[in-house]
């Protein structure tokens, strides 16, 4: 390999670096706020579980898609909805007050009501690893 | 030869990292603020560049649908519609108070009664004084711009699914207020001339 293209690839790299190292901030940051309003160990496998349950004709999947590294669509205006996965999207997990915002109207949505701190922190856990 | 290469690709590395770090350490101090520059400049990419009251509103409601003109509804309606966002036909679309405060400043001054577009002003004289709506796609001055467009073109087509996706067919511009006849470009059909 070259060295420019050496150097190129440490650049990319260090750029998707800092941006996972961002949003494994974030996301911590906000574990940690759900273990003091209660929460206990969190676990990816609920918080998949949640993302995938039914209610009342309802989940998450019925907007975000089954694929969270595809485009979603909004199943009432038909809006394109970026993928969820941080993997594909760096912007996804990047920012409490836009995961807090979305948790609070789509839970509401999805389930008619707020999601508990456990609920919320298991999602976490769990699309983080998307 | 090399080695200043080497030394210019050093320099240059350490400038991005820093850059990354430096840029990290300043996200971290807004969490809670608006919202990030490459959301912003995905907005601007058409005509004149927006304040930030504009930007508060297209980051809170073009997630769901476009953000559309604020003059194509008079005060009144933006008033009423917001609020109600914690039932928003039919969807939860609750904002932070301090962000509500932005977006209604922002609608009220650019409602229809205090813009000079044309079409904000067709739209307004077919609402009754008496009326406060909350559908644009139900005015009358839309209804009759739009009904040559059989359903099965947007409703029933797939890559459109709604009248509320203006920007689908009449392109990027739809949220600044462009909708001249010829940008119109039906996916799955092409150009409409009526």
């Amino acid at each position: 390999m070259k060295p420019t293209e050496l150097r190129v690839l440490a650049l990319v790299a260090s750029l998707v670096l800092v941006s996972a190292v961002k949003a494994e901030m974030v996301v911590d940051q906000l574990l940690t706020q759900y273990q003091k309003a209660g929460a206990i160990s969190f676990d990816a496998t609920r918080g998949e579980a949640l993302w995938m349950v039914e209610s009342d004709g309802r989940s998450c999947t019925s907007c975000h898609g089954a694929d969270l590294t595809e485009v979603g669509e909004h199943q009432k205006t038909k809006r394109a909805i970026k993928p969820m996965a941080p993997s594909v999207n760096s912007e996804r997990l990047s920012k409490v007050s836009k995961i807090e915002k979305w948790f609070l109207r789509n839970c509401k949505w999805t389930f008619d009501r707020e999601c508990t701190p456990q609920e919320k922190g298991d999602l976490l856990v769990w699309l983080r690893t998307q | 030869m090399s080695k200043i290469r080497w030394i210019t690709g050093g320099v240059l590395l350490i400038g991005v990292l820093g850059g990354g770090v430096l840029g990290l350490a300043n996200a971290s101090d807004r969490w809670g603020e608006d919202e990030s520059e490459h959301e912003r400049s995905s907005v601007r990419s058409s005509a004149k560049p927006l304040g930030p009251v504009a930007e508060a509103y297209i980051e809170e409601c073009s997630a769901c649908h476009m953000a559309y003109p604020a003059g194509f509804l008079p005060e009144r309606s933006w008033n009423r519609l917001l609020s109600n966002l914690d039932d928003h036909f039919g969807e939860n679309a609750e904002v932070e108070p301090d962000t509500l405060a932005q977006i209604k400043g922002y609608l009220s001054a650019n409602a229809g009664e205090y813009t000079s577009n044309r079409r904000a002003q067709k739209f307004l004289r077919s609402i009754a004084a008496a009326d406060a709506p909350l559908r644009i796609t139900e005015l009358k001055y839309f209804k009759r711009k739009h009904h040559e467009i059989p359903d099965r073109l947007v409703s029933g087509n797939p890559e459109v699914g709604s009248f509320s996706q203006c920007d689908v067919c009449h392109g990027e511009g739809a949220q600044q207020g462009y909708f001249d006849d010829d940008r119109v470009n039906i996916p799955g059909y092409g150009r409409w001339d009526d």
